[in-house]
């Protein structure tokens, strides 16, 4: 048969057509995806017995309560619980990202010994026997040596079981060295000794104020329990009172706000003072609590009016005069008002005397232990370790001075000044030989982070009790890791902000996934393996024991609701007045006086070498301290916070004008600490003259979620101390910004 | 979708949702709880975000006026469940060859069934808020990590486009609780999406439009007549005027806000003007 042309062509044409027409190309197209959908690696989520376990979130100060949801032994899903009070339903993102954390590829799953150089990241996995024994023998070491001192410990908390039973340690060795991180508690404290002669720490009665002037905290954003805060604010605007937000940036919080001012970083005291001015030239404070209850009320008034009306601090703010007598009347006219300090999330101490400042406006308006203002709350008592009994090595050690203790102030308050500690180690003016780090990452979460490491480089043994591979854990010698909050008892006593003494329980939602061992049992075994008194100090078997007998009858309690409501001591004010000197609340004094005179702490640097300024802020999209963000919150991050591996500074379009810079544009920025590549994102909602940086990114740590994107702020900001308190009190940082 | 289980009710369900932008802080904990309820896939670079699977997004407007008188707000995007203007004529479900898309009258959900999508993308295309989104790649869960998904949602694979589902599954296991237990209705607070529950603000309001004793229903005050148009003065929808009858409702006191909802000429005063019931 000869084929044709024409027939080849037909026959080629009908052929095609035929199969278009009948169902075959559409069925083989079907097949083809329903078989490339169902490859095995795809997984199939085993299904199983459903509960849900009530626990409590770990993961910032606020402490909520959470529920989580179980698949057999697996845990499938963190929520809020309703009934917790602390939270009323809700819950914040990073709180729902606890799974990531839990079943991530940070974690550490053994104890391990350094073999590599520090930071190379080379591990041998040892034995928890051995790895107690190298801290036991080391700290047995420097006692023999009378060298106790030489230990310090830096953990998160200082308060519940955990962070005690750390300092117990301490003690019971001979080093008066334990340390927290430092955060706003520790300008909080410092305020209400110094005005109420109370100690204890302040609660913010947000949920019954009808107006609230915050000065930079970012009220929705991290601040407290997240979900409460969110929730007071929008009930408070919802009932007709009003958020006014200062703040140099307009952040999540001051987009809410009812009044926004965006005055200079550095000047919020200069602020409050004149709003000061505004309340007692107008007459507008409160006369009945002031005449009663205040001390000092003359000597403040004529400090206000000789240094701060309006008019003359205009310049030095930023401000427009009308903005400040505005918001002042506002503040005035309100039944319940609260003025609220502590920047950000709350994770730096800040400034003491503007911290008095602001507080002197809740003293000016009455709102100081009244609902809808500032109250004094009492410490947790709740631990009664039987006292200790130290040895003679032990009591020397324990008369050396902290390390944190050199140099003058004007107020030299309990704080920790852990930027001190660093510098003197760092320095070689200070002898540290050992270091324990629990729940916290100073390496990477503490301004002058270069500093920091150099610090850390110097101290021969440092350990870390850390859960993940994070920036400490890299930098350290022995890692004993702590199982992670959903697989652990412990106590959180929760302190930020609230007006309810209150602990939550953290109890195991799933067995522990890896060889990790509670910080609270590794403490009571090193103490247990040493010689001399410290082991007796340590009366416990376990952790388990210790802490059901620290919180006796209360345990029930807790682990049948899952947190416990510390019952009321009873309070300063009203008509017992208050625990200071005089029984007054102090709104000036000598002390008092000598802060407001102190200079403004001031970062190094030249506005003529560096015209801009650079503050960091704090979103809730990212997580700033011991713990990293997760996978899921970068996910939702901005691409204008971070694109690729870079990370983005705000800047106004103006400012950007006139460095020739344009929307994602490259550029260097450069500071005395430092300098980095970023790159650039024009936003009207920025105060001219100000590069805002996002805190919480910039990780060597962690894996490739998390790591190396964007910038670290804390190597650019180096910490600036506050005369008045010493503590680190840095806005930011001044700073520079080139095309690059 | 069974119809037989609906025909005592009076009126089908309706479920929409009510977003107070006013109160909402642009937190994003609602966007993580839609992930780790649905289990949707996370990427180590997710700053493409044409590539960043995210079934509820929450978006960033501004007022666009220079310092200090920016204000900004945020709107938080699901998918919007169109019933169009005639029940179910959503622009997706429309112009699905697969019926991999489907509107469920019982509920007023529109549905997405993956393993029936075979990746066409023609609904992505058709929908105005680009709230579908395609899975360029299998899901890949670190080792250890798949530990958290949820068995109620099914991962997706490559070549399927997914999308926000109003949390369908809860109403399922709300629905055969109820039926366990000899009741014909769920409660309202036993059917809530995973993002209305986390909402720390508590911003957002779910349940059923057509339910008067719902919160949402007493919020939006839908105009039943009139494809579901709200007479709360607050209230507005995305591109209300394409006519797309969404149910999801955002409400804002300020004009600007209500004003970014939809494309107006210069001086057009904000509303529907009629135009809601003509075809847009």
């Amino acid at each position: 048969m000869k084929l044709s042309r024409r027939c080849f062509l037909a026959f080629s044409i009908g052929g095609a057509a035929g199969t278009a027409l009948s169902p075959l190309p559409w069925k083989l197209t079907d097949d083809l995806s329903i078989w490339s959908q169902n490859w095995p690696w795809t997984p199939v989520p085993p299904d199983g017995e459903y509960a849900y376990i009530n626990t409590t979130c770990t993961l910032c100060p606020g402490h909520c309560g959470i529920r989580v949801r179980k698949v057999d032994e697996r845990a499938v899903k963190i929520e809020g619980q309703e009934s917790s009070g602390m939270n009323p339903g809700g819950i914040c993102l990073l709180g729902l990202s606890g799974l990531q954390l839990l079943y991530g590829p940070t974690r550490i799953q053994a104890p391990l010994k350094r073999v590599g150089e520090r930071g190379e990241n080379r591990w041998q996995t040892i034995s928890w026997e051995e790895a107690i024994e190298e801290v036991a023998g080391r700290l047995n070491d420097l006692r023999s040596k009378g060298q106790p001192q030489a230990v310090a410990a830096l953990a998160s908390e200082d308060t519940g079981t955990v962070p005690q039973l750390m300092k117990r340690l301490l003690t019971a060795v001979g080093s008066p060295n334990f340390y927290r991180m430092p955060s706003m508690e520790d300008s909080q404290a410092a305020v209400l000794a110094l005005t109420q002669g109370e100690e204890g720490f302040v609660g913010m009665d947000v949920e019954q104020a009808d107006f609230v002037l915050s000065f930079g905290s970012a009220l929705l954003e991290g601040y407290g329990a997240s979900p409460r805060m969110m929730q007071a604010v929008n009930r408070l605007r919802a009932d007709g009172g009003k958020l006014a937000q200062i703040d140099s940036r307009l952040s999540n919080t001051a987009a809410k706000s009812d009044i926004w001012l965006a005055p200079k970083p550095g000047t919020e005291a200069d602020v409050a003072l004149s709003i000061a001015h505004v309340l007692i030239t107008r007459n507008r404070y409160d006369h009945g609590f002031v005449s009663q209850w205040a001390e000092g009320f003359e000597a403040f008034s004529a400090m206000v009016a000789e240094k701060y009306a309006p008019e003359k601090i205009a310049d030095r703010t930023g401000l427009a005069t009308d903005q400040i007598i505005s918001t002042a009347i506002a503040f005035a006219d309100a039944k319940h008002p609260l003025a609220v300090y502590g920047k950000g999330k709350g994770q730096q101490p800040g400034s003491l005397k503007e911290a008095l400042a602001v507080n002197a406006l809740n003293a000016l308006a009455g709102s100081i232990n009244r609902p809808g203002g500032i109250q004094a709350m009492a410490g947790y008592d709740y631990i009664q370790w039987p006292a200790l009994q130290p040895d003679d090595v032990a009591a020397a050690g324990l008369q050396t001075p902290r390390l944190d203790q050199k140099g003058d102030v004007v107020y030299p308050n309990p704080g920790y000044k852990v930027h001190r500690m660093i510098e003197a180690v760092g320095a070689g003016s200070a002898d540290l030989q050992a270091l324990l780090v629990a729940e916290s990452n100073p390496c990477y979460s503490l301004p002058g982070a270069d500093k920091v490491r150099t610090a850390f480089s110097k101290i021969p043994f440092v350990v870390s009790f850390s859960s993940f591979m994070d920036e400490t854990a890299m930098q350290s010698d022995l890692i004993l890791p702590n199982p992670i909050y959903l697989e652990r008892y412990e106590d959180v006593p929760v302190k930020a902000g609230t007006t309810r003494r209150r602990v939550g329980l953290c109890r195991p939602v799933v067995a522990p996934l890896h060889n990790t061992q509670h910080v609270g049992d590794t403490i009571i075994q090193i103490a247990h393996a040493m010689e001399g008194s410290v082991a007796a100090a340590f009366p416990w078997t376990d952790y388990a024991t210790c802490l059901k007998e620290t919180l006796s009858d209360a345990w029930e309690t807790l682990l049948e609701k899952g947190h416990w409501e510390v019952p009321e001591t009873t309070h300063a004010a009203g008509a017992d007045g208050f625990k200071t000197a005089s029984g007054k609340f102090v709104l000036m004094n000598e002390t008092i006086g000598a802060i407001y005179l102190a200079d403004a702490p001031l970062p190094a640097g030249d506005e003529s070498e560096y015209p801009l300024q650079l503050v960091a802020y704090d979103t809730i999209r990212l997580s700033s301290q011991y713990v990293g963000s997760s996978p899921f919150m970068l996910k939702i991050l901005s691409d204008t916070t971070l694109k690729g591996q870079a990370g983005f500074v705000e800047l106004n379009p103006e400012t950007a004008a006139k460095l020739n810079l344009k929307e994602g544009a490259s550029a260097t920025i450069t500071t005395p600490a430092g300098s980095a590549d970023v790159r650039v994102h024009l936003d009207e909602g920025i105060r001219p003259g100000i590069v805002a940086m996002a805190r919480g990114l910039g990780h060597t740590a962690y894996d490739g979620f998390l790591a190396g994107k964007g910038v670290n702020v804390n190597q650019l900001i180096a910490p600036v101390e506050d005369p008045a308190s010493g503590l680190d009190a840095a806005w930011g940082s001044w700073a520079k910004l080139a095309k690059g | 979708m069974k119809q037989t289980q609906t025909q005592t009710q009076h009126r089908p369900k309706r479920y929409g949702m009510a977003i107070d932008v006013d109160k909402c802080t642009g937190c994003g904990s609602c966007m993580v709880a839609c992930f780790s309820e649905n289990n949707v896939p996370f990427k180590q670079d997710e700053t493409d975000k044409l590539l960043s699977i995210t079934w509820l997004r929450v978006y960033k407007i501004s007022n666009n006026e220079k310092f200090p008188n920016t204000e900004v707000a945020f709107i938080p995007r699901p998918c919007q469940h169109c019933a169009g203007q005639h029940e179910g004529h959503s622009p997706c479900v429309s112009v699905c060859p697969a019926t991999a898309t489907d509107y469920s009258v019982e509920t007023g959900i529109v549905s997405q069934i993956y393993t029936r999508c075979f990746g066409c993308r023609y609904c992505m295309a058709a929908c105005p808020y680009h709230a579908r989104y395609f899975n360029w790649w299998d899901p890949v869960w670190p080792a250890g990590m798949e530990k958290s998904l949820s068995p109620n949602v099914s991962p997706r694979m490559r070549g399927v486009v997914e999308k926000c589902s109003f949390c369908f599954h809860r109403y399922q296991q709300a629905r055969d609780k109820a039926y366990a237990e000899g009741r014909r209705e769920i409660r309202e607070e036993e059917y809530q999406t995973a993002c209305t529950q986390a909402c720390p603000a508590g911003a957002i309001v779910f349940g059923d439009l057509n339910n008067p004793e719902h919160l949402v229903h007493q919020i939006v005050k839908p105009d039943i007549e009139h494809h579901y148009r709200s007479h709360n003065p607050r209230a507005f929808r995305l591109l209300e005027r394409l006519g797309t009858n969404t149910k999801v409702y955002y409400l804002s006191s300020r004009d600007w806000v209500r004003k970014s909802g939809d494309n107006y000429l210069p001086g057009e005063p904000v509303g529907l003007q009629g135009k809601a019931d003509t075809h847009g």
